[in-house]
């Protein structure tokens, strides 16, 4: 039966759409303004500005990225041990927030972090010293942590939903306390779940440069900041292009780990 | 030991939530503030919400906004769909194939899918608009959909589609009649969560729109520098507000009989 034809729409839509425009990333980024072949733009990497803008950026979406973690498997464990509302949890942590439009929600740090802020405020009246992080990359970390901490709780709590409780009880009656049981039971069964939120909060952290603008006073470039521009002001998209392919570099080597770890072809999305 | 360990749950819950909504309470306290700039606060008005009605530019942005999302949505849906039906008799491979080109937009930086789209547009010629962004848009929801039908569709039970056919059902029908109820939750899904993303894109919709037309994002991205129009504020209010609304409404409307589709 033809049900194989029904398939065509799709494959149709994803060949024009996702791989044809990477091809063209690829022609653009080996190419000059010629066309001719040059590896000069994937090259450009190494001036000076150019790698201090990837450091940066790498820095700043690792760090990111680990606080998320550490702020995510503990919120996502509890999540897991709650009966009821768990579902108008998820939905408060993870949907809702979206539909206040994500510019505004990063733009509203700027009024909380501002040296006359709100929070600055709050630590005054409690006679605390001030907080004077806005235009610094400490913002640009809480904007990440911010923005993508949902990513890696949902991923972590769906793979913690699905272990078996009496794993765990077992390992408590074989003797192994809580602290045990976390690192030789409960760890290593959501490693997945880990890997798929690393993939999830660094990729975009890495390559944001709406964060970095808006939190970090048009001061601090990341990678991202110069891609953009490149298309959007200098119009060089050679360049523009070489440093993607760069950046892509990244992306698939965690595109790789995420394969490895999670065999089943489903990314934990909801 | 446990009402402490209780306690400390709450407290954590509870400061996860000051952080996530900290800003979401910001935007609503100024979309009632008097003063035109974010920095003071200079009374409590709603002269904002009345001059948004009156403000066709931030009108026609929204009317831009919501299009966008739900014709990507309803597009993105039926050919998500489509798709995962017809996988489901391929073989292994030819659907890890499949799935890894799907998970393509989901795992590469949204700037990267973006500037790659706008070569494309740029190479076959189309102008800069509502289309482009619009086939943007459905491209990057698609993986959404699949994401959330497939597993539902690995769920199902062939034997009764089987069984439906063997009764006498054409396939149009045995499908409609069997498959379809079974998978709907996970359809509904996919499209709210296609229009939540479509709704919440900047990056994407920056790289591929035109210069006449605006997104709320793209219209709050140039107010940025500027400073952000009052109005703003209280639309996102609104929007908040009403969705908030909406969501208490279907979690504590008793349905009975019916178990609470995800």
């Amino acid at each position: 039966m033809n049900r194989k034809l029904l398939s065509a729409p799709y494959l149709f839509w994803s060949a024009l759409f996702i791989l044809v425009p990477l091809c063209m990333v690829f022609y653009y980024g080996l190419t000059d303004k010629t066309g001719a072949f040059t590896l000069e733009n994937i090259l450009a990497i190494a001036t000076p500005e150019h790698s201090k803008a990837l450091w940066e950026a790498l820095k700043l979406a690792f760090v990111s990225t680990v606080i998320c973690l550490l702020l995510a498997y503990p919120l996502a464990m509890i999540l897991c041990g709650m009966n009821s509302h768990k579902d108008s949890f998820i939905v408060l942590i993870f949907i809702l927030p979206m539909w206040m439009n994500f510019l505004l929600r990063t733009m509203a740090w700027q009024s909380l972090l501002e040296k006359t802020g709100v929070i600055n405020g709050i630590l005054g009246f409690l006679h605390l010293p001030s907080l004077n992080i806005i235009n610094t990359p400490a913002a640009i970390v809480l904007g990440m942590v911010y923005n993508f901490l949902p990513f890696m709780v949902l991923p972590i709590y769906n793979v913690l939903v699905k272990i078996d409780k009496n794993i765990v009880n077992a390992a408590r009656d074989l003797g192994a306390n809580p602290f045990q049981t976390f690192l030789k039971i409960l760890l290593p069964l959501s490693l997945p779940g880990i890997f798929s939120g690393i993939t999830m909060v660094f990729v975009p952290a890495l390559t944001t440069f709406v964060i970095s603008r808006v939190l970090g006073g048009g001061k601090i470039l990341l990678i991202g900041n110069i891609i953009e521009e490149e298309f959007t002001k200098t119009d060089n998209w050679n360049l523009g292009s070489g440093l993607s392919i760069v950046l892509m570099l990244f992306i698939i080597f965690n595109m790789v780990i995420s394969a490895v770890t999670d065999k089943d072809g489903e990314v934990n999305a909801l | 030991m446990s009402r402490l360990y209780g306690a400390v749950r709450k407290f954590y819950i509870a400061l996860i939530f000051l952080f996530l909504y900290a800003p979401i309470a910001t935007l609503i306290v100024l979309s009632f503030n008097a003063s035109k700039t974010r920095a003071k606060w200079g009374g409590f008005t709603l002269k904002w919400y009345q001059s948004l009605f009156g403000n066709d530019i931030i009108l026609q942005a929204l009317w831009n906004t919501l299009a966008i999302a739900f014709l990507s949505a309803l597009i993105a849906t039926v050919i998500g769909t489509v798709a995962c039906i017809s996988m489901q008799n391929m073989r292994r491979s030819t659907r890890s194939l499949i799935m890894g080109v799907t998970n393509i937009p989901m795992l590469n930086a949204d700037i990267v899918t973006g500037i790659s789209l706008m070569l494309l547009f740029i190479s076959i010629g189309i102008r800069f608009g509502f289309g482009t962004i619009l086939l943007a848009h459905i491209t990057f929801n698609i993986p959404y959909v699949i994401l959330s039908v497939m597993p539902r569709m690995k769920q199902l039970n062939p034997s009764t589609y089987e069984a439906a056919l063997d009764l006498g059902a054409s396939h149009i029908q045995a499908f409609f009649k069997v498959v379809f109820p079974d998978i709907l939750p996970g359809i509904f899904s996919g499209f709210l969560m296609a229009f939540t993303m479509s709704l919440d894109d900047f990056i994407i919709t920056h790289f591929t729109k035109g210069p006449g037309i605006d997104t709320l994002s793209t219209k709050i991205y140039t107010e940025v520098k500027k400073g952000i129009k009052p109005e703003m504020y209280a639309l996102s209010t609104i929007i908040f507000v009403s969705v908030l609304i909406l969501l208490l409404l279907i979690n504590y409307t008793p349905r009975a009989g019916h178990k609470k589709a995800r």
